[in-house]
């Protein structure tokens, strides 16, 4: 049981990861990966909502869609319970956890639509997880883009003041430097 | 008719969802492995497009303002489900090469963005059109990007080989940092005409205004970075 949770959570944070391989959450992953402090934080948000919505979106496909066999509506009811859910946290922060809510909140609106929240419910979905299965899979998804995103940040910090050629200046050289990433990310398929 | 043509002419040129706006990436890089794939994944957005268009023009004075978003999310969320069930029931291979990114059409910031921006303030007829050439010019950008890598990746034309024999495939075209390698130099390129022509940068030269431009607004990132968060 255990070792089956480890395998699911190595593979969805390196070997399938999250940004590098599947393509998910490429916005935030090129336009807040600036500076390593927002990069830091847009990412423990996306942790966050992530776990928080595998678990309810799991909840809900076992205890309410299947039972009424109406799996058909699952991207309907997924995306409406994601915003919905995104709301309420932020709400929930700002009233009880105000040191939370100053290092998170300002994110957590980014992440409504962040096609990674759908998509890791959608592949717990089709991939039969139970639901702790799929909430280990949702945090290890996350914690991929984490790491992605602040690798990321940390290497355009370093480039900045770099002498870029002009065309390949803003989109194209961070685009490149993703995809040196991806490829580096290669290395950890013979995990498998 | 006019008014239909410039619209038409609008998403396919001017306002070109991947090259000049650069929305809805994620399924520009994924499913572009191959020219069919492109296509297929630009036709049904062009689909849902269209018809999320037509259907949020036609309620766009029923929906109150407060609840506008949820509302336009549910019309594009069943649009996708049709289409979705309609793939999988009568084009099951294109289903299974595009899998987990059919349903995430849903999250494709370029049709919110024109819901929002156009469909909800115009005619049904001129916002049809306008989901047209939207839906046209992402199929053209998705399009080119899968012949590309398909070409170098796998030495193919829409699976006809093309290249000679000799030619021994790149095979990391059609792998994932193909996908980011070819846009990279595709911005480039679009880049250099633009510095050449004279005019600013634009979308593409700035991923902070990148984030600015995109009209999605369920998204807050503009506001993030306008106030300097």
């Amino acid at each position: 049981m255990a070792g089956n949770l480890i395998i699911i959570a190595v593979g969805s944070a390196f070997i399938n990861n999250v940004v590098l391989s599947q393509f998910l959450g490429i916005c935030p992953f090129l336009g807040v990966s600036r500076k390593i402090n927002t990069a830091a934080g847009m990412g423990s948000a996306v942790v966050f909502v992530i776990t928080l919505a595998s678990f309810v979106t799991g909840v809900i496909y076992k205890y309410l869609l299947l039972p009424f066999d109406i799996t058909y509506l699952r991207t309907i009811v997924f995306i409406l319970v994601i915003a919905a859910l995104v709301q309420f946290v932020e709400m929930f922060l700002k009233k009880k956890m105000k040191g939370l809510y100053q290092s998170l909140g300002v994110y957590l609106p980014l992440i409504t639509t962040n096609c990674a929240v759908l998509g890791v419910a959608l592949t717990n979905v089709t991939k039969d997880y139970t639901i702790l299965e799929g909430v280990v899979n949702g945090f290890a998804t996350a914690v991929g883009f984490l790491i992605s995103i602040v690798i990321l940040a940390g290497l355009r910090e370093k480039m900045e003041y770099n002498n870029i050629p002009k065309a390949f200046q803003g989109m194209p050289h961070v685009l490149l430097t993703a995809c040196l990433m991806a490829i580096a990310f290669f290395g950890f398929a013979g995990l498998k | 008719m006019n008014k239909c043509i410039e619209r038409i002419y609008n998403g396919l040129v001017r306002e070109n969802p991947t090259f000049v706006l650069m929305l809805g990436m994620c399924p520009t890089l994924a499913v572009t492995t191959s020219a069919m794939n492109g296509v297929g994944m630009g036709l049904a957005t062009t689909v849902v497009l269209i018809l999320s268009n037509i259907m949020i023009s036609m309620l766009r004075k029923v929906i109150p303002d407060g609840v506008r978003i949820p509302a336009f999310i549910v019309v594009i969320a069943s649009f996708v489900t049709i289409v979705e069930l309609l793939l999988k029931a009568y084009i099951p291979s294109l289903y299974a090469a595009l899998g987990l990114y059919i349903p995430l059409i849903v999250v494709n910031c370029i049709i919110l963005g024109r819901a929002e921006s156009y469909a909800s303030k115009n005619g049904v007829i001129y916002s049809a059109f306008d989901g047209l050439g939207m839906g046209l010019g992402f199929t053209f950008g998705l399009t080119c990007i899968g012949i590309i890598r398909e070409l170098i990746g796998n030495g193919t034309f829409f699976g006809l080989a093309v290249l000679p024999e000799s030619y021994e495939p790149l095979t990391i075209f059609i792998l994932a940092p193909g996908a980011f390698l070819v846009l990279a130099f595709l911005v480039a390129a679009m880049n250099r005409i633009k510095l050449h022509g004279g005019r600013d940068t634009g979308a593409g030269g700035n991923c902070d205004e990148l984030c600015k431009n995109c009209p999605n607004t369920i998204c807050k990132g503009r506001e993030v970075i306008e106030n300097g968060r």
